[in-house]
């Protein structure tokens, strides 16, 4: 994490020292420093950056083509013309523990098909999901838990 | 050639989220209560703005226009789902009931307890 701050103040550093503050500059700027942070990798203790990054962007297309296939099937469900609903609320029982992944988890739930994250539980072990069809909770579950909640333990562990 | 292409493009983005939009608008009217109403304002509303700021930012063909453009929908992504669960939980606890076709609440009890 600390790396990835590095390479910002980095590149804000470099924009004010170059004097042109233009985007083009700042990612400019942001790949120079990372590359900089890069070759000092080993003296940093950083090695873990760039499977990390790889990883952060798994989890980002990841979350993307859920996105787009959650807009698509609600818009589905919508318009046909007798909707079948089975909603209901069901608790997940949580393995990430820190806050920062809990509630990045809770908003990927919110804007995946068909669930929607309602609250967390006091001792913070379960997340309370309402689901838009109820009738296979246990698959749901199982999606989550291998889906986002691994690749988020992936990428920030 | 490329501007045409840039035109179609923007076309599609536009048609696409007004659609997505007026999805999101007729499953806030049909679905039976808050929390499924939330999914339909969440996910189609979400993606539909997100179209829209997406062909303001190809439309405009500068970088800078762009990057905004994709910043908000950024911020649009961190923050619905925020709202639609404050919401959701909002209704649980004054103890709005689900539809009857909802077929469990494992959070009742959790309610309860506070």
């Amino acid at each position: 994490m600390i790396t990835y701050i590095l390479s910002l103040v980095f590149a804000v550093v470099w924009v004010a020292v170059t004097g042109s503050a233009t985007l083009h500059n700042l990612i400019f700027g942001f790949a120079l420093s990372t590359l900089v942070l890069w070759i000092v990798r080993d003296e940093m203790g950083a090695r873990g950056y760039w499977r990390r990054l790889g990883r952060i962007l798994s989890l980002l297309a990841l979350f993307l083509k859920e996105l787009a296939l959650s807009a698509w099937k609600v818009a589905v469900l919508v318009v046909s013309p007798r909707m079948d609903l089975k909603p209901g609320i069901f608790a997940f029982p949580l393995t990430v523990t820190r806050d920062f992944e809990i509630t990045l988890l809770a908003n990927l739930i919110t804007l995946t098909p068909g669930t929607l994250s309602v609250d967390v539980s006091e001792d913070r072990k379960s997340l309370f999901v309402h689901a838009i069809d109820c009738s296979d909770i246990e698959a749901t579950k199982r999606d989550i838990a291998n889906g986002f909640e691994r690749k988020i333990m992936e990428a920030f562990r | 050639m490329m501007d045409i292409l840039l035109a179609a493009i923007t076309a599609l983005l536009i048609l696409g989220g007004a659609g997505f939009a007026l999805v999101a608008a007729i499953g806030l009217n049909r679905l039976p209560d808050l929390y499924t109403r939330m999914h339909a304002a969440s996910k189609a509303g979400t993606v539909g703005s997100g179209l829209l700021l997406l062909a303001v930012g190809v439309h405009a063909g500068d970088l800078s226009t762009f990057a905004r453009a994709l910043a908000g929908f950024f911020f649009f992504v961190l923050t619905a789902p925020i709202s639609a669960h404050l919401l959701a939980m909002a209704a649980h606890k004054v103890g709005y009931p689900l539809c009857a076709e909802s077929v469990r609440d494992e959070m009742k009890d959790y309610d309860k307890r506070i």
